[in-house]
């Protein structure tokens, strides 16, 4: 990959990503997420990780951005507050714990040993290469991962499911403006 | 070709705007993609020091953060659902059942 190219993409994904915390509407953040997640797809299949990349493309920003997307429609939660809420004092030791941590992970990472290998081998993100480790090395965990995604289906259905004799209507009439 | 380096500042950048997400914003979803940026940060991360060390086990990693995510929305999201069933609210500094 062009150092441009790399430029370009750090620049969309950070700019994204700052759309993420600063965007007032829950939507609006979700797009910038499904931005940021795009351009370090695109990252990956730069660094070789091909399928990575597509993986992250499709199963990432495609559909578990997608179930984001239907929870925030579901509880019409399009006009929140943004950033503007809660006290002064937290906003800005907040912020500046995000930038000092920002400083350390600098400092820590540019002593980090980073290997100096700057060309992937042949065949590094194909998908025989991927799945020969995966289903070596890593059966294990591949399986312990079936039986999560598993238990998160069931989990997920059993606590979104309505309690039984609950009625059969929408979510209850929201609060009035002033109990909030 | 870019070095490793440079992905591991843009990594570090994602990281820590994703936890002032999490600090800085009181709507629990939005916490939550803030979270998923963080992941993200920490794959890209993975993904970069694995092609400087010439393995494919970071891109496993990846493959497994990616599913553990995946199952982590899901079971997020349905919390929510059934906190705003019950409360009609998300923000965060409003949910202090739990506070003593």
């Amino acid at each position: 990959m062009p150092l441009w190219l790399f430029g370009f993409l750090a620049a969309l994904s950070i700019v994204s990503a700052l759309g993420v915390i600063l965007q007032a509407n829950p939507v609006h953040s979700l797009l910038a997420l499904v931005m940021t997640l795009l351009a370090v797809a695109v990252l990956f299949i730069g660094l070789g990780a091909v399928t990575l990349g597509f993986i992250q493309a499709i199963v990432y920003a495609g559909a578990i951005m997608i179930l984001f997307l239907f929870v925030i429609w579901l509880l019409n939660l399009q006009a929140e507050a943004g950033i503007a809420g809660g006290r002064l004092a937290r906003r800005f030791f907040g912020a500046i714990a995000a930038a000092a941590l920002m400083g350390e992970l600098f400092a820590i990472l540019s002593r980090a040993p980073s290997g100096g290998n700057l060309e992937a081998p042949a065949g590094y993100g194909s998908i025989h290469n991927l799945a020969m480790l995966l289903f070596s090395d890593y059966l294990v965990a591949f399986e312990v991962t079936s039986l999560l995604l598993l238990a998160a289906v069931v989990g997920s259905i059993a606590l979104a499911r309505r309690p039984a004799g609950a009625r059969d209507g929408a979510v209850a009439p929201p609060r009035a403006a002033g109990s909030r | 070709m870019v070095p490793t380096g440079y992905y591991m500042a843009l990594s570090a950048a994602l990281f820590a705007i994703g936890v002032a997400g999490v600090v800085l914003r009181r709507n629990v979803i939005v916490m939550f993609m803030s979270i998923e940026l963080m992941l993200n940060a920490v794959n890209l991360a993975f993904v970069a020091l694995g092609r400087g060390f010439g393995t494919a086990d970071g891109q496993v990693i990846v493959f497994f953060v990616i599913t553990v995510a995946a199952a982590e929305a899901a079971v997020g999201l349905a919390i929510m659902l059934a906190i705003f069933r019950s409360r009609e609210t998300i923000n965060a500094d409003e949910l202090n059942l739990m506070r003593w």
